[in-house]
């Protein structure tokens, strides 16, 4: 008996989406702007989580360049040295031509550039990874005592600038999302208000006739559910789009240039898709049982 | 089965019904009758608990309606079918939506409803309308969808606030005969009406009401003797009640 009525509720909801069709595109107009704004800023902070995340990585190493006349000998031995400092976690040796290599990985298929260099431009260097970026200062002090270097690189301030760049953005794009919400629920709650409101006489009159709370409020129910449910989709579908646009935009050049990738559209997908619907369900289901809530007191 | 005892509605100062103690048997075919604001529609209502009384105790159907919680509103409405002068019918729905619907929120499997509403279509005349919303339908047709979906569930109750009020003479008694048919089959029918032509035509139990207080109760009653007064009035030549609706 339950399970028809759950048949029977969706049945209905269905057919009323579409006899009503002016509220049901309202109420999916709204939901689905609000979702498709939310999605945006919500892509904007995964970027940008992404972004400090492997800035993070890719600064928590130390580069020590050696001088021309340091042979391997030296240079194992300064390893041995370094390894034995607090904050060190790893340290290796980089020959220039595996400095090369790496760098014809990471331009991909812009590599032909470097085919322009005579000769191996870079010298022979050091890595150092560090345990934890607080203490990379110490590290450099250690390394800077060390005999037969050319130069230390390591972008401390760079990193502290990106982190309270990314950290503005992060605060700002949060506040924006949690305003946004708030105003789509008012919004959303108004929609279905004023379909229900359409339809207070035809409540009533299903009151007459000996319908339930729950018979009535069913299809409602139900229907805000759908509703919701279709605009996730649909503004999944439209942030998709935008994203892809605009990673065909910067993606492969601009954010080359920075060493990082944009997060794969595969993946936020999958994420957002499911995140939103949850989101559009529980706004269509709250936003129609509180829209009925005074129609269905008695 | 409709028992009033010693009720009294009271509308903040004015008076709804006052002390009304009244008992319709199962059968009975009763017109209500009194003049505007007599306390007619506040006896209906108060048999559907639309609204609460203030004294007394009423029972319909061997449910005490003064006792029931408001969560039981449904069940009572469901024993009972009404009818209404404004048809009420869903607009969204077609006419055999409309009567299917009161099948469904008993929960009666859709093999029964597809059986019987067609049944019942038939029994009211409109078979050929089934597929058609209200708004297509003339009066008179939407009156017996809604007498449709008042009887499908087979009510012991029919209750029929002004059911003829919005219709023109002939299409109003062809809703009597209706209604005539569906009591002789066993269901108690109170209707709430101004026509005194119909009352009078039918011969049935009369309950005439007025300010609240039940003044006359005859079985096999007419709509009642008017005060010289008002009936000077009616007969005067382009007065008012100058024909025969009333
Ligand atoms: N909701 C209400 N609030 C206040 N007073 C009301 C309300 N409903 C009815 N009344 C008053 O109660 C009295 C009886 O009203 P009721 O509707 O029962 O009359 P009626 O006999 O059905 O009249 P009519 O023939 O015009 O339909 C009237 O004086 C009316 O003004
Ligand atoms: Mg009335």
């Amino acid at each position: 008996m339950f399970i028809r009525g759950i048949g029977n509720a969706v049945k209905l909801a269905f057919v009323q989406i579409v006899r009503n069709r002016a509220m049901s595109f309202a109420s999916l107009f709204s939901i689905t702007a609000m979702l498709l704004v939310l999605g945006l800023f919500f892509i904007l902070i995964v970027n940008v989580n992404m972004v400090t995340e492997s800035a993070k990585k890719q600064f928590d190493t130390i580069q020590i360049y050696l001088a021309e006349e340091t042979d391997r000998t030296d240079a194992q031995r300064m390893i041995q040295s370094l390894s034995g400092t607090k904050g060190v976690a790893k340290a290796w040796y980089l020959s220039k031509e595996e400095a090369m290599d790496e760098y014809r990985q990471k331009w991909g298929d812009k590599s032909y550039l470097l085919d322009g260099f005579q000769e191996n431009p870079l010298p022979n260097s050091i890595r150092v990874k560090i345990t934890d970026l607080e203490l990379a200062d110490s590290v450099v002090e250690a390394a800077k005592k060390l005999e037969g270097i050319e130069d230390i690189k390591y972008y401390r301030t760079a990193v502290d600038k990106l982190l309270a760049v990314t950290g503005y953005i992060k605060t700002g794009a949060l506040a924006v999302i949690i305003s946004l919400i708030a105003v789509s629920v008012v919004v959303v709650a108004n929609t279905i208000k004023l379909t229900v409101l359409a339809r207070a006489r035809e409540i009533s009159i299903m009151k007459y006739v000996g319908a339930g709370n729950w018979f009535i409020r069913g299809p409602f129910l139900v229907e805000g559910i759908l509703i919701g449910l279709f605009s996730s989709v649909v503004s999944v579908l439209l942030v998709g789009l935008i994203y892809h646009k605009l990673a065909e935009l910067f993606g492969n050049d601009i954010l080359l240039i920075f060493s990082v990738v944009m997060v794969p559209e595969s993946f936020l997908a999958a994420n957002l898709l499911r995140i939103f619907m949850a989101l559009g369900v529980s706004i269509g289901a709250f936003g129609s049982i509180i829209s009925m809530r005074r129609f269905l007191d008695t | 089965m409709i028992i009033f005892e010693n009720v009294t509605k009271m509308y903040d100062g004015n008076i709804g019904i006052e002390n009304v103690t009244v008992k319709i048997d199962k059968g009975d075919f009763v017109f209500l009758v009194g003049p505007s604001g007599a306390g007619k529609s506040t006896f209906v209502k108060l048999i559907l608990k639309e609204v609460d009384g203030d004294k007394g105790r009423i029972r319909v159907n061997g449910m005490d309606v003064t006792g029931i919680s408001n969560r039981q509103i449904p069940r009572l409405r469901r024993s009972i079918g009404i009818v209404f002068q404004d048809f009420r019918l869903l607009p969204n729905k077609t006419v055999e939506e409309n009567v299917a619907f009161a099948m469904e929120i008993l929960h009666i499997s859709s093999r029964t409803i597809r059986r019987n509403v067609p049944q019942v279509l038939g029994l009211m005349g409109i078979s050929s309308k089934s597929k058609k919303y209200p708004h297509e339908l003339s009066a008179g047709e939407q009156q017996r969808v809604a007498i449709a979906r008042a009887v499908i569930n087979n009510p012991t109750v029919l209750i029929a606030d002004e059911p003829t009020g919005n219709l023109d003479p002939d299409t109003a008694w062809e809703i009597m005969q209706l209604l005539e048919q569906i009591n002789r089959r066993g269901t108690t029918i109170l209707m709430v009406t101004h026509a005194k032509d119909i009352v009078d035509r039918m011969g049935k139990r009369v309950i005439a009401i007025d300010k609240g207080k039940i003044v006359r109760d005859d079985r096999d009653g007419s709509y009642g003797y008017e005060s010289e007064e008002a009936y000077s009035f009616r007969c005067k030549p382009g007065g008012v009640f100058d024909n025969n609706v009333y």
